[in-house]
């Protein structure tokens, strides 16, 4: 996906004057967030939970070539099979050589993240193959030609009349007079297309939640269902998976997956949870059968041993930006890559380069709340303060907010050069506000007064008064 | 010359030093008096050096490292020798608290940052943690709301302590409103540097604000409590605005956030 990033503040302006959106946004700000708080209250142990979800990682973290490793031998055992990738490139060819193995014309897809990152639809539609997005907010975006403005809610920035109208031009067979108007009336409508869709497609593509090492299975959790026909109805199933998501042990998942869907969506579990070991046993009564996992580097290892390896705990869970006042002002799209809020403010970056990312993690408020509600304990402002670092080292920090900070510190480093020269400063400014108590503009403040009012200084400094006090409290002694 | 370094009270009592903030010290001086008023009160004697400037959190939240340790380093120096450093501020007091041990980290000064870390308190919690404050002797009538802002909320763990004392205030009816606890879009640099969407995330908490029915908004505070004065000024709102310690120490001959000095005698 091409990069948009380096726009950021068009991209939030555009976004910001835009009611449709705006209105969408309103949705996420009040309807994650409470359902979180009470589920995570319904469960004592829950920030018990997140210390070992985050103790499971940070041990396959540092042992990840051996976890890697045994996971794939058990992969081979079981029948399937791992394409290593370092690149998405390298990914994309892997997924388009099995595809034309088996003279693929249409691939089913679940819900991957990893799989807009590595742009692989468009891969494939280059390639003469369709893929069919099956989850159905992905089902949605796709129609519409956009990328997830979400990483659990890709189409969370679509009204419901928008899709309804996205349907009726796109769906050649639907009836005008039939209601729409409902969000389950959109819903059996993309099913019965899709259903049509599941039986056609020659490969199955998903993402994975999970890869477990001792067992040699992919995990997937959704809530429609829709990954488990995308997987099990085609002759071939890949699934498409980036290295950190593997986890030792079955019970080392079991205990992730109790803080997941708690902390996305407020579940206590999402509807479906879906285990995949290889392929079709002749016992078995359905499966594909090939299985094949292409296992992406695409960046991730470099991250290792650096103060980003923090950010490879990611369960993809979305709290971070569910609970964002930023993500919440501008939406996903601002963002301009895969992965939004937070979380992308962190890993675009480290994927990206920050040269083109810079933004991102500059635009926030560092309030806090992405890290108080990551499951993982990522530290998530901690990190995007590295990359200010990062950049103010490298000199790609722009220039002129490099000389007013380093001016000002020039100045707070010296405590009689400050007293002067900010009692001059108040001094005047406490004048021209006197009358009003505030100003409506001022030079050189426009950020601020374009919006609001600057309140004025009462003109001489907490410390001017209180010198002032004390040697008056002296001479009267 | 007179010193600028002046014991209040008994030396038996904690040394406390107060960290006026650079905001408070050229914005609004009657916040550090508020300040010094409820820690005598309380049985401290409050010295404040007159070498002190800002915190460093600009710098460090710029990533400028090394300017952040230096004007760090004046706080440094500055407070040696004291009980306990005080600021009417989650945000600075976070700063020095979580911030200064990791920013000195493999510096000479890493030892000392760490132990005035540990002595370092929010002015709030330091009354009711420390000095163990239950009740202001204080009357002010007035539905008021109280901002969570950020840093004292989630860094140093401040909340029911104001509500506490504001309790005890007579004549105050508290009254919550909507995502007290969501960012007023302040943030420092961040309002400079991304100011419509800061200016988006201070419109949501105007109106949290205003339909809270409050007339009066406090915040421990100053950056969040600008923004939002000018927030709702720029709007027309009638709610004042004003720093929690004000409250509690019952300054309400100070004209609120952004409102001209009464022209009254004295
Ligand atoms: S950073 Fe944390 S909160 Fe955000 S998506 Fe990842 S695990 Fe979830």
């Amino acid at each position: 996906m091409q990069s948009t990033s380096h726009a950021f503040k068009q991209n939030a302006h555009r976004a910001l004057h835009d009611p449709m959106l705006q209105k969408a946004m309103g949705h996420v700000r009040s309807g994650f967030i409470d359902k979180r708080v009470q589920a995570a209250a319904r469960l004592p142990e829950f920030d018990q939970l997140r210390d070992q979800a985050k103790a499971i990682k940070d041990h396959t973290l540092a042992h990840l070539d051996h976890y890697l490793e045994r996971y794939e031998a058990k992969v081979l055992e079981m029948g399937g099979k791992v394409h290593w990738c370092a690149t998405a490139e390298e990914a994309r060819e892997a997924v388009l050589s099995i595809c034309r193995s088996l003279d693929a014309r249409t691939v089913t897809k679940g819900k991957s993240m990893l799989s807009e990152e590595i742009a692989l639809n468009e891969h494939l539609e280059a390639n003469g193959i369709e893929p069919v997005e099956t989850d159905l907010g992905e089902y949605i975006i796709q129609l519409r030609k956009e990328p997830p403005s979400h990483i659990i809610a890709p189409a969370v920035h679509v009204n419901k009349e928008q899709v309804e109208a996205d349907f009726r031009r796109v769906h050649k067979n639907l009836p005008p007079e039939r209601s729409l108007s409902e969000a389950a009336q959109l819903v059996d409508e993309a099913r019965q297309v899709l259903r049509q869709r599941y039986l056609e497609a020659d490969v199955g593509i998903t993402g994975a939640n999970f890869l477990i090492a001792e067992t040699g299975t992919s995990v997937i959790v959704t809530n429609e269902g829709n990954g488990d026909l995308t997987q099990t109805l085609p002759k071939a199933h890949i699934v498409v998976a980036s290295l950190e998501k593997v986890v030792p042990t079955l019970e080392d998942c079991a205990t992730i997956l109790r803080v997941l869907a708690r902390s996305a969506t407020g579940q206590e579990f999402s509807s479906y949870t879906t285990f995949s070991t290889g392929p079709r046993r002749p016992e078995d009564p359905d499966g594909p059968e090939e299985y094949h996992v292409i296992l992406l580097d695409n960046g991730r290892s470099s991250m290792l041993g650096t103060e980003f390896q923090d950010m490879l705990r990611c369960i993809r869970c979305g709290a971070c930006m569910n609970h964002c006042p930023v993500y919440h002002a501008v939406g996903g799209h601002s963002y301009g890559w895969v992965y939004p809020g937070p979380m992308g403010a962190v890993l675009t970056p480290s994927l990206i380069g920050v040269e083109e990312a810079g933004h991102l993690p500059n635009a926030s408020t560092f309030c806090g709340r992405c890290e108080a509600v990551c499951p993982m304990r990522i530290p998530l402002p901690k990190m995007m303060r590295h990359w200010r670092e990062r950049e103010f080292e490298q000199h790609q920090a722009p220039a002129k907010a490099r000389l007013a900070i380093e001016a000002w510190a020039f100045v707070a480093k010296r405590p009689r050069l400050y007293r002067w020269a900010t009692s001059l400063l108040i001094g005047a400014l406490g004048r021209a506000g006197r009358r009003r108590g505030r100003f409506r503009e001022l030079p050189l403040a426009g950020g601020w007064t374009a919006h609001r009012d600057f309140p004025a200084p009462s003109g001489r400094s907490f410390q001017a008064r209180w010198a002032e006090q004390q040697r008056r409290g002296r001479a009267s002694r | 010359m007179a010193s600028e370094e002046h014991s209040v009270a008994p030396p038996k009592m904690p040394r406390v030093g107060l960290f006026v903030t650079c905001l408070v010290d050229l914005f609004r001086p009657s916040i550090g008096f508020a300040a010094v008023k409820l820690l005598e009160d309380a049985g401290c004697s409050v010295v404040v050096p007159s070498a002190q400037t800002c915190c460093g959190q600009p710098a460090y939240n710029s990533g400028d490292r090394k300017d952040a340790r230096g004007v760090a380093r004046t706080v440094l120096r500055a407070f040696r020798g004291l009980d306990y450093v005080v600021a009417p501020s989650g945000s600075c007091a976070g700063m020095i608290r979580e911030h200064y041990p990791k920013l000195f980290a493999g510096e000479p000064e890493e030892a000392e940052a760490e132990a005035l870390a540990s002595r370092t308190w929010e002015l709030i919690s330091f009354l009711a943690d420390v000095m163990k404050v239950e009740r202001v002797e204080c009357h002010w009538p007035a539905r008021a709301t109280y901002h969570d802002s950020c840093s004292g909320l989630r860094e140093l763990g401040i909340r029911q302590q104001p509500r506490q004392l504001l309790g005890s205030v007579e004549g105050l009816e508290l009254v919550e409103m909507a995502e007290a606890e969501v960012c007023c879009g302040f943030g420092g640099t961040f309002c400079v540097k991304y100011p419509e969407i800061s200016d988006s995330i201070v419109s949501k908490k105007a109106e949290n604000i205003e339909n809270s029915g409050a007339e009066l908004l406090m915040a421990g505070d100053l950056g969040c409590l600008m923004n939002m004065a000018g927030k709702l000024q720029r709007r027309g709102s009638r709610v004042e605005v004003r720093h929690v310690a004000e409250v509690l120490a019952g300054q309400q001959e100070e004209p609120a956030i952004g409102e001209p000095a009464k022209q009254v005698a004295k």
